[in-house]
């Protein structure tokens, strides 16, 4: 394959690396304080651009599967449907923080960073290949420890950049670990190599290998019992990094689990299938139950997207491909859900400072209807009420449960979503049924809004047009599986 | 009979177009309050009105499903956008829409604040509702089902009463509770037969073991709506807290969703179950019916008490639906089209003498014939009709009732009717001492009369009770063809065995 036709199957990532490398130039050069709001002003729309573009460009990529240097990286309708999702994702995140509101994380090299982040991710999308998995990993990991701790003038800041740091490089051990072990007896470190040394008798070392790596990778979608990251780093870190945090990483982080489990390690489903299952179990459990006591919005959030992933995970633990489906709807909705709800805490200032705590958005219905309404949508959606987004996530995950006899899973999954239910209905309640102590600054940034109506649009239309997107999804992954 | 425009569409979506407009009423609070009140009733009036041509057009001699329409929604998944009625579901809607431009009436003076979005929250409502009994979809149903909460959690919570915040939160997480067991069947039976249409589902034999286990499910959803013994606590707290408006809506409509689920799920998809499980729900509809009469007779409050005896009057349709014959199933409906008329009535006739005293406590009043002569005759009617007086709308569900039960279970039937003699005795209870006695207390001869607004509720609620009372052919000659087609699908060798 010559370099242009290499160039053309990998252009959103090109892309990104062509914006990442002006940002650097252009943040270096410009360095007189007169200019400095202009530099700003020009980085993010080049950031912003650059995922604009990427995104476009994934339309021009080829169909069907088409695998490069000496299949690393391998696009086919699946990873460009990922890649989409975490583009958008990350225009979201990026889009927010643009206001200028961004407790001082808006900066040159918050949006270098967050486009590096970016990029690993799609490679992480991408990877064919152990290797591969590992560099878009770290690609996508170093970043964030930075810019969780990108307010440096804040103790919390810097103290969840070293936890997830810390953290990180734990979980990023037992990932090499698993993986060196799966290199060891597998004697490739191709997915596709790895998957054919399954026909033969499985050793335990595979086994543990690939119990190894999966402990790894749960740690990065924050499934419990990998979890206990999650809430510190959500709550300490910047709002607008914990809103980049809540939504882009996991999608990339759950298509790579989906690549490793349905794809190199098919051969031996049983064993992960169970597996998932604890983890999904776990973090459903953990999630309803732990966010019911939480007094800060942030960590609430933490634990929901915990409970999230657990019935992400319930679809994934089915194996079959209506799973997989399942769970790609399902981190769709997740990500507009989280881009709604972070607009919106992302809006609610008091005397130009942040607010965080649950109690703060009391009476906010009078106050700010359209940030209470917007909230109260999302919060719905989020604990699976029909007709919104929400529920139709849920439908799918549990019905590949239930075609796969998990029937107990979709039991758990379903109980703790009343449970999840609880701490959702608490917020409406603060916001519709009581009134405000002190009232929250007036007015909403254009961005802020944007992302808000477009994500409530989104989850409120969404069942005109689940039947388009449930086809193209499963198309799709029949495609690539 | 199949008209060319899709009218159940149109009824079901016409008032959420009316909460689209209500987003465009502009202007100073108590202009957009006044508009916002004009808007709902003409909206929900029109409904009214469409849903009308549903009564017109239906033909009561064709079997099967009508105005029905397909749209493909998910497609190749068997999960398509279809509604349609048949005798069992047209009663509901029109009850549906008939109760609220009644309950938007009724809430015309009582509520003061945000009164843009109650009536939003009622026109989703109404949506919701009539989408709900529409539905020949199981996942369409689900989802109406279930959107029901939402606009009834905030109309509770946001403009109930002091303890509203309590009565909203129970009211939601124990019917959500109900609801994801049976969201959970729906999957497993949507796996076994790869649909999730109503009459192709019905058609479908599902293995005996697992139809215990979906009945299970369904019931857990179905008990909690309806509400049965012992699950039925959220639905005093709820009524006693609720709005006026949102009280009838509740007593009215909500209540016949679990009814209604039972006859368009539970006996036709599930009949070997039904028939097992038959004894349990007889003995917990007895125990509901005696027992919930009895604690109605200890309350001091007038909604707790109207609201109790709501859990008694649904027990006997329990009873009816699963009496499984002709007379008991026509029964249950009967019943359930008479109590939403008279207990919606009834609770509106607390809201009335509320908005005026601002208590629900039966001691504060007493001689409120004297000063509200009108209010004292629909009252009495009311009660009366709720008690089962021949000539009212209660008598014919609760006559038809005991009979389908005797001819099922003969004890059964004694037992519910011990429960009509307690009806009896609370009711008449309340009456004696809310509106009769000697008016002692200032504030009872200085009420205002019945205003022609109240007026205007009362006499059509009053008018259908007793019509239904004094002609009950008109609801029995829709439904009785459904209902022998319904006792068809349950299956020969259960029929055999009445």
């Amino acid at each position: 394959m010559n370099l242009v036709q290499t160039f053309s199957v990998a252009l959103p990532e090109f892309i990104l690396v062509a914006v990442a490398l002006s940002l650097v130039l252009v943040a270096a050069f410009a360095n007189s304080s007169e200019s400095e709001a202009s530099t700003l002003k020009l980085v993010r729309s080049l950031s912003l651009g650059g995922y604009g573009l990427a995104f476009l460009s994934l339309f021009m990529l080829p169909a069907g599967q088409v695998v490069l240097f000496n299949g690393l990286f391998a696009i086919d309708g699946f990873a460009i449907y990922m890649k989409g999702l975490a583009l958008l994702g990350a225009f979201f995140a990026s889009w927010l923080v643009s206001d200028g509101w961004g407790e001082g994380v808006d900066r040159a090299e918050f949006h270098l960073l967050v486009l590096m982040a970016v990029l690993g991710m799609l490679l992480m999308i991408s990877a064919h290949d152990l290797i591969a998995l590992y560099m878009g990993l770290e690609l996508q990991s170093l970043p964030l420890y930075v810019i969780a701790s990108m307010r440096t003038n804040s103790l919390r800041s810097s103290e969840a950049g070293l936890k997830y740091f810390l953290l990180g490089a734990l979980s990023s051990g037992m990932l090499l670990y698993g993986a060196s072990l799966v290199y060891g007896f597998a004697g490739s470190t191709a997915y596709a190599d790895i998957a054919t040394s399954l026909n033969d008798d499985v050793s335990v070392g595979l086994t543990v290998g690939m119990v190894f790596l999966l402990s790894g990778l749960a740690f990065k979608i924050s499934a419990a019992p990998f979890h206990m990251w999650t809430p510190d780093v959500y709550e300490g870190a910047p709002t607008p990094v914990t809103a980049l945090f809540a939504i882009v990483p996991k999608v990339a982080a759950m298509t790579l689990i989906m690549n490793v489990t349905y794809f190199a390690f098919s051969g031996i489903s049983d064993q992960w299938s169970q597996i998932l299952i604890a983890l999904s179990v776990a973090s459903m459990i953990v999630g309803a139950t732990g966010a019911i006591m939480q007094q800060n919005i942030k960590r609430m959030l933490a634990y929901s997207s915990i409970a999230h992933m657990g019935y992400a995970l319930a679809g994934l633990a089915a194996g079959s491909l209506e799973g997989a489906a399942g769970v790609v709807i399902y981190m769709t909705t997740y990500v507009f859900m989280g881009a709604g709800a972070f607009s919106i805490i992302m809006s609610l200032r008091r005397d130009d400072a942040p607010v965080e705590r649950i109690s703060d958005l009391s009476g906010l219905s009078s106050t700010h209807p359209l940030l209470a309404a917007g909230m109260m949508v999302v919060m719905f959606s989020m604990a699976g009420i029909p007709p919104l987004a929400g529920f139709f996530g849920k439908w799918y995950v549990f019905l590949a449960a239930v075609n796969a006899g998990l029937v107990p899973l979709a039991i758990i999954g379903v109980l703790t979503s009343v449970v999840g239910a609880f701490y959702y209905l608490r917020i409406i309640k603060l916001m519709y049924f009581e009134d405000a102590d002190a009232p929250l600054d007036e007015g909403i940034s254009r961005q802020n809004r944007l992302v808000l109506v477009a994500s409530l649009a989104f989850i409120i239309l969404f069942f005109l047009g689940i039947g388009q997107l449930s086809g193209v999804v499963g198309a799709n992954i029949v495609a690539f599986f | 009979m199949n008209s060319s425009w899709p009218l159940l569409s149109v009824i079901t979506f016409l008032p959420l177009s009316g909460v689209l407009f209500l987003m465009l009423v502009r202007g100073t609070e108590a202009n957009v309050a006044t508009n916002a009140k004009l808007v709902a009733l003409w909206v929900s009036g029109f409904t009214f009105f469409l849903s009308l041509f549903l009564y017109v057009g239906f033909d009561p001699d064709f079997v099967g499903y009508q105005f029905e329409e397909q749209v493909d929604w998910i497609s190749g998944a068997g999960i398509s956008y279809h509604l349609g009625i048949d005798g069992i579901s047209m009663p509901f809607i029109l009850l549906s829409t008939f109760l609220v431009p009644l309950s938007i009436l009724a809430s015309w003076g009582s509520i003061t604040h945000r009164v843009r979005d109650y009536m939003m929250a009622f026109l989703v409502l109404e949506t919701m509702m009539v989408g709900m009994f529409a539905s020949l979809d199981m996942l369409m149903f689900y989802l109406f089902f279930e959107g029901v909460l939402i606009p009834m959690f905030l109309i509770i919570g946001i403009w109930g009463g002091i303890d509203r915040v309590y009565a909203a939160f129970k009211f939601f997480l124990y019917t959500l509770l109900g609801s994801v067991l049976m969201l959970v069947c729906m999957l497993v039976m949507y796996q076994q037969s790869g649909t999730t249409d109503i009459p192709e589902l019905a058609a479908f034999d599902f293995a005996p073991t697992l139809q215990f286990w979906l009945f299970l499910g369904f019931f857990a959803s179905f008990a909690v709506k309806v509400p049965m013994w012992p699950v039925h606590t959220w639905l005093p707290d709820a009524h006693v807290q609720a709005p006026t408006a949102g009280s009838m809506i509740l007593a009215g409509v909500l209540l016949k969703m679990g009814g209604y689920g039972f006859l368009r799920f539970s006996l036709p998809m599930f009949p070997d179950a039904s028939d097992l499980f038959a004894p349990m729900i007889f003995a917990l509809s007895v125990v509901a019916v005696i027992y919930t009469s009895l604690v109605a007779l200890a309350q001091s409050d007038m909604k707790k008490l109207i609201a109790y005896s709501s859990v008694a009057h649904m027990g006997f349709v329990t009873i009816g639906i699963f009496s499984m014959n002709e007379q008991g199933i026509a029964g249950a409906m009967f019943q359930m089209i008479s109590h939403g008329l008279v207990s919606a009535a009834l609770f509106f006739c607390v809201g009335v003498v509320y908005d005026r005293l601002h208590t629900r406590e039966i001691s504060a009043y007493g001689g409120v014939v004297d000063a509200m002569p009108r209010y004292a005759a629909f009252f009495m009617f009311m009660m009366l009709a709720s008690v089962g007086l021949p000539g009212t709308s209660g008598f014919v569900g609760e006559m038809l009732v005991l009979v389908g039960a005797w001819n099922r279970a003969n004890w059964v039937a004694v037992l519910a009717a011990i429960g009509l003699i307690l009806g009896a005795c609370y009711m008449l209870w309340l009456y004696r001492r809310v509106v009769f006695g000697r008016a002692e207390k200032p504030e009872i001869l200085e009420l205002e009369a019945l205003s022609s607004r109240e007026f205007l509720i009362f006499v059509p609620l009053t008018v259908f009770v007793l019509w239904f009372g004094v002609y009950p052919s008109t609801l029995l000659d829709i439904m009785e063809l459904a209902v022998s087609d319904l006792l068809g699908q349950i299956g020969p060798q259960q029929t055999a065995l009445r």
